[in-house]
């Protein structure tokens, strides 16, 4: 069955969506909906909204017109859990720099509701090669640890939607080739959404939103 | 969301603060450093004379009030600095995001009275009429300057000019509270009155603190009804405030 006619399971709606700040208007009546399974990709040149798209999809940001609407069996989510329903990795998220990455990783385990068990923080920093560096404060870590690290802190919760802004920055080549395993693995049963200039990257795309074009 | 996660996420935001405060005195150095700085030169410039007790409640909550200025705008400011927020904004319930601030506030403004006010006492040369009072006074006065500077330093940590915003908001807004703070302390400080001698002087003097008590105990509800209201009212506005 093609993933987006099911009907049950985690549905993205974006729905004439606009988005002006002041006079200048970034984004003109963008529309796409993906379901478990489905990787959207964004692509565009820089400046062209991807990251403002990618920002609204994660309820950071407000359309001016239209809509962002996120579906669990076939009922739309209710704010507070759209939340826990997004894993995501952008350049703009930043960590405690004063904090370890197991310090940071359990603070936000504890405020998204999860157990925060040390197990599980450690086995999520060992798949993200960082096992043994958990207790450096998260200030000393290079920019593809910190990386690395927010794949950690997107998927902690387990959460059916993937948003990927930039998702190879800064990583070295097993980097990057974990972020495709990562990629992989996860839209087998969940949606994905991936903002990029890469052309490897916009290839993996069901559906593609080309901006700026 | 329940109350309990609420509760639950609320408290790891007050212990994430405390712990990062704890490893960069990014607010308290500030904050004790102004206060006790503000506390000697008070004191220095009026030891020659003897005031009124009206005038040093007012020198005390001038100080305490500066001091909440500097300091209590840094947890929101912070977070828009570090560029923080926005993982904040993405993981955790905005009222749980105000609660664990603002209990923030309440334990930094806290750790500044417990410091301030024994020390303004020693270089004032005073000794309180009703501790008691004072320490409900001081109490209550820092809920309510903690209240009221957690939603505006919420408000202005996304302006250019938030330092001279926060004071300009916060002043009047804070008012109401800061001159109930002040007469409640004032009625602490004030010595069983009776200055002059003899038994009509002692009858005036105990109808004089009796009239202060029953005043001092209604501006102590006035204190605590505005952090109520201003609690509560933050909670309702902060979603507003918080999302962009």
């Amino acid at each position: 069955m093609d993933p987006a006619e099911r009907q049950g399971g985690f549905e993205l709606i974006i729905d004439s969506v606009s988005k002006s700040y002041g006079a200048r208007r970034v984004l003109r009546d963008v529309t796409a909906r993906v379901v478990n399974g489905q990787v959207l990709v964004i692509a565009g040149p820089n400046g062209s909204g991807k990251s403002t798209l990618v920002k609204m999809i994660a309820r950071l940001a407000r359309p001016t017109d239209g809509r962002v609407l996120w579906k669990l069996d076939g009922r739309p989510l209710p704010a507070a859990d759209v939340r826990n329903a997004i894993g995501m990795v952008s350049p703009d998220l930043t960590f405690y720099d004063e904090l370890s990455a197991i310090e940071n990783l359990r603070f936000f385990a504890q405020v998204r509701g999860l157990s925060a068990m040390p197990e599980f923080i450690k086995s999520l920093l060992d798949r993200f090669g960082l096992g043994g560096r958990g207790d450096d404060l998260v200030g000393a870590y290079s920019s593809g640890m910190k990386q690395r690290l927010k794949y950690a802190f997107a998927l902690m919760h387990n959460p059916p939607l993937l948003l990927l802004d930039e998702p190879t920055a800064n990583l070295d080549e097993r980097g990057v080739a974990l972020v495709h395993d990562v990629i992989a693995q996860t839209r087998l049963s969940k949606c994905v959404v991936i903002a990029t200039n890469e052309p490897e990257e916009v290839r993996l795309g069901d559906v593609v939103i080309q901006l700026g074009a | 969301m329940s109350s309990s996660n609420w509760a639950r996420e609320a408290l790891a935001v007050l212990v994430k603060d405390v712990r990062s405060e704890y490893r960069t005195r990014y607010a308290f150095s500030a904050v004790l450093l102004f206060a006790v700085t503000a506390l000697a030169v008070v004191s220095f410039s009026v030891s020659p004379y003897s005031l009124d007790a009206d005038v040093q409640a007012a020198f005390l909550w001038i100080v305490l009030f500066f001091s909440a200025m500097t300091g209590l705008p840094r947890s929101f400011v912070r977070e828009e600095e570090a560029r923080t927020a926005m993982s904040l904004r993405l993981t955790t319930a905005p009222e749980a995001v105000y609660m664990g601030k603002l209990l923030f506030n309440i334990l930094l403004q806290g750790a500044v009275a417990t410091v301030v006010v024994p020390l303004f006492l020693v270089l004032m040369d005073i000794a309180p009429a009703h501790p008691g009072l004072l320490a409900g006074a001081t109490i209550l006065g820092t809920l309510a300057l903690a209240s009221s500077s957690t939603i505006i330093a919420a408000i202005v940590s996304r302006a250019n000019a938030r330092g001279a915003i926060f004071a300009v908001l916060a002043f009047p807004v804070t008012l109401p509270g800061l001159s109930s703070a002040i007469r409640a302390t004032t009625a602490a400080l004030r010595s069983a009155v009776g200055s002059g001698s003899g038994l009509a002087a002692g009858a005036a003097g105990s109808a004089g603190t009796a009239t202060g008590a029953a005043g001092a105990a209604g501006d102590l509800r006035a204190l605590a009804a505005y952090s109520v209201l201003m609690i509560a009212s933050s909670l309702l506005l902060f979603d507003f405030v918080w999302d962009d």
